[in-house]
């Protein structure tokens, strides 16, 4: 297991020094430190190392969607509402151009202030959220717009106006609607990828993580509630549930990681949209030309895949 | 605190006990209906389908029964029914994985929380796929979507439609993301088959919540529910928890979703063998 995330790393390596590192000194210094990273993947999962990462992934200063859209495309315009019932803040939708052609992005957005959090319901969508996305999916496979998506939630909103909405059947119509694009997408997690919240937006042909994100299929906090019967064994769980981007990459269940700067994307936001935007750039490029239907069909047989059984 | 002798703690203790078991909610016998409190000898609430005969309430019932229930008698033939769960995380919480794993395939007889095969229902050909709550509170991992997932292919090369009967908590924590990884595995699957115009009927029995229910158990050509089945994304404890909100009476159950135009119909455990044969018979996916 740990060989097969070695070989992803190495590959992201490969990737990254290929990479036109124009952009000044500090992202070769990067590079030297994915290769330290790659040393200390066989060690460095101690349960107090994963839950670094929950913090971090967790962190009020990280960047989010459009702090990452703000850096990364140019000429943005968002796109509102889901054309039935409302405009739902925590998932923000709009068409931009990115390395020099109009791509789509979606992705969650979380809120820096207690009135901006309110307003963007701390990053949790109500169906309407994945309506919008959907609405804007489609519209992206219409004009032949490849779809980038960004993943920061908890979680899919768990309201009774949310179950009443159809929270279940949103988020199982965006993945259908997902698998069904005929267009290039890349998704990759950018804080918290919580569970059927994150889901819903990420079945992608290329699922990236950045290295001090997390994504799992429920929130260590809610995990140690159920099983352990504590919600103070959350760090147990983290560590029980590998949810960190090296695991996540060995699992099989992403594609690549995203380094971050040292310390995490907080520490230096302007060099993480960098380092994301080469990354989403790069796999976009692999995924050009590539017929409709061919993209469709590998997306389907990846995910198809996926999964551990004798 | 530091006056407080032995004795004062015993009684105490002895108080504690008392006290739950007059609550009398925790540990009812599975054949006492919650409903209406009549009690049952298994071979009645059996020979009733599992309804309560006295208020209509809808007991579950496990996977086996649930064929029986459906099927023209002897038509069912199992597929796939090798497959097993692994532990690709080594996971550890009270107790390993593996040891649940082991535990709950003795208790129920199962491989795993869902049952597929080929079977009639009023001689009309179908493929089931019937999930059992009794596995691991019918929790979907690997093999439950794996199993999912060749009940699709399978009826993509023979053309039968496949009617699911879900009953499943969500995703299987113990297999982490690979458990949330199930969701866009299982549509993967359900697309295929929808393009090459197959049939999927979706039963949602108590409870379809979580991770069934932002999956393939939503994306049915027809949706129908038992009555009273709870079908939630977030069950209602944690809803209340997080909004602290008072939930509606009816929340997240069958009758609230039909309200708000989630499922096609709520059709009584009597009626859905012949509600399903009608079914298969409009869609008309005989070969």
């Amino acid at each position: 297991m740990t060989s097969d995330a070695e070989l992803g790393l190495r590959d992201r390596l490969a990737k990254l020094s290929g990479v036109s590192l124009l952009r000044g000194t500090r992202l070769s210094a990067e590079l030297e430190r994915l290769q330290r990273q790659l040393e200390r993947l066989k060690e460095d999962t101690s349960d107090e190392a994963i839950w670094e990462r929950v913090e971090l992934a967790r962190h009020q200063e990280r960047p989010y969607t459009l702090d990452y859209v703000e850096r990364m495309l140019d000429d943005f315009f968002e796109l509102h509402g889901d054309r039935g019932r409302m405009d739902d803040h925590a998932i923000v939708a709009g068409i931009g151009k990115l390395d020099g052609r109009t791509i789509a992005l979606i992705g969650h957005q979380k809120g820096r202030d207690l009135k901006e959090r309110t307003n963007r319901n701390f990053g949790m969508a109500y169906p309407e959220g994945y309506r919008k996305a959907m609405r804007v999916m489609e519209l992206a496979n219409r004009h032949g717009f490849p779809l980038v998506t960004l993943v920061d939630t908890p979680g899919a909103y768990p309201g009774v106006a949310a179950e009443q909405h159809g929270q279940g059947g949103a988020i199982a119509h965006s993945q259908a609607e997902m698998i069904r694009l005929g267009i290039p997408t890349v998704s990759a997690v950018i804080g918290e990828g919580g569970s059927g919240g994150a889901i819903a937006i990420a079945v992608a042909d290329r699922v990236l993580m950045q290295e001090n994100a997390i994504y799992s299929v429920i929130s260590p906090e809610g995990c140690a509630a159920i099983l352990w019967r504590d919600a103070s064994q959350a760090k147990k769980a983290a560590s029980a549930f590998r949810l960190d981007a090296a695991h996540c990459l060995a699992l099989g269940v992403i594609d690549g990681i995203v380094p971050e700067p040292v310390g995490g994307a907080q520490a230096d936001v302007e060099l993480a949209a960098v380092l994301l935007r080469e990354s989403v750039v790069s796999h976009l490029r692999e995924l050009d030309g590539i017929a409709p239907d061919k993209l469709r069909r590998a997306r389907r047989a990846k995910f198809r895949a996926m999964g551990v059984f004798t | 605190m530091a006056q407080m002798s032995a004795t004062d703690k015993i009684d105490v203790s002895i108080e504690h006990k008392q006290a739950t078991l007059d609550d009398g909610t925790a540990k009812k016998h599975p054949n006492t209906c919650p409903g209406c409190g009549s009690h049952y000898r298994d071979d009645e609430l059996q020979a009733h389908l599992r309804v309560c005969p006295q208020c209509g309430h809808h007991f579950p019932v496990r996977s086996g029964e649930r064929i029986a229930q459906l099927v023209d008698p002897g038509s069912f033939s199992e597929e796939d029914a090798a497959l097993r769960s692994s532990d690709p995380l080594g996971f550890f919480d009270l107790k390993p994985y593996t040891e649940r794993l082991a535990e709950a395939e003795v208790s129920t007889g199962l491989g795993d929380a869902m049952i597929t095969g080929t079977a009639r229902i009023e001689d009309l050909p179908c493929r089931l796929a019937v999930m059992d709550f009794s596995f691991m509170g019918g929790s979907m991992g690997s093999v439950v979507g794996e199993k999912f997932a060749r009940a699709c292919e399978h009826s993509v090369s023979d053309g039968r439609p496949i009617v699911s009967i879900s009953s499943s908590g969500g995703a299987r924590m113990q297999e982490g993301i690979l458990a949330l990884m199930q969701l866009p595995k299982t549509i993967s699957a359900l697309e295929e088959l929808q393009d090459a115009r197959g049939v999927m009927l979706s039963v949602l029995a108590h409870p379809t919540t979580g991770g069934l229910l932002a999956s393939f158990a939503s994306l049915g050509d027809v949706l129908v529910a038992e009555p009273g089945a709870l079908m939630s994304f977030a069950g209602p404890r944690v809803v209340a928890q997080t909004t602290r909100e008072k939930l509606p009476d009816d929340f997240g159950l069958a009758e609230s979703n039909l309200r708000f135009g989630h499922i096609d119909r709520i059709v009584p455990r009597p009626e859905l063998r012949s509600v399903l044969a009608q079914l298969l018979r409009l869609f008309g996916a005989v070969r």
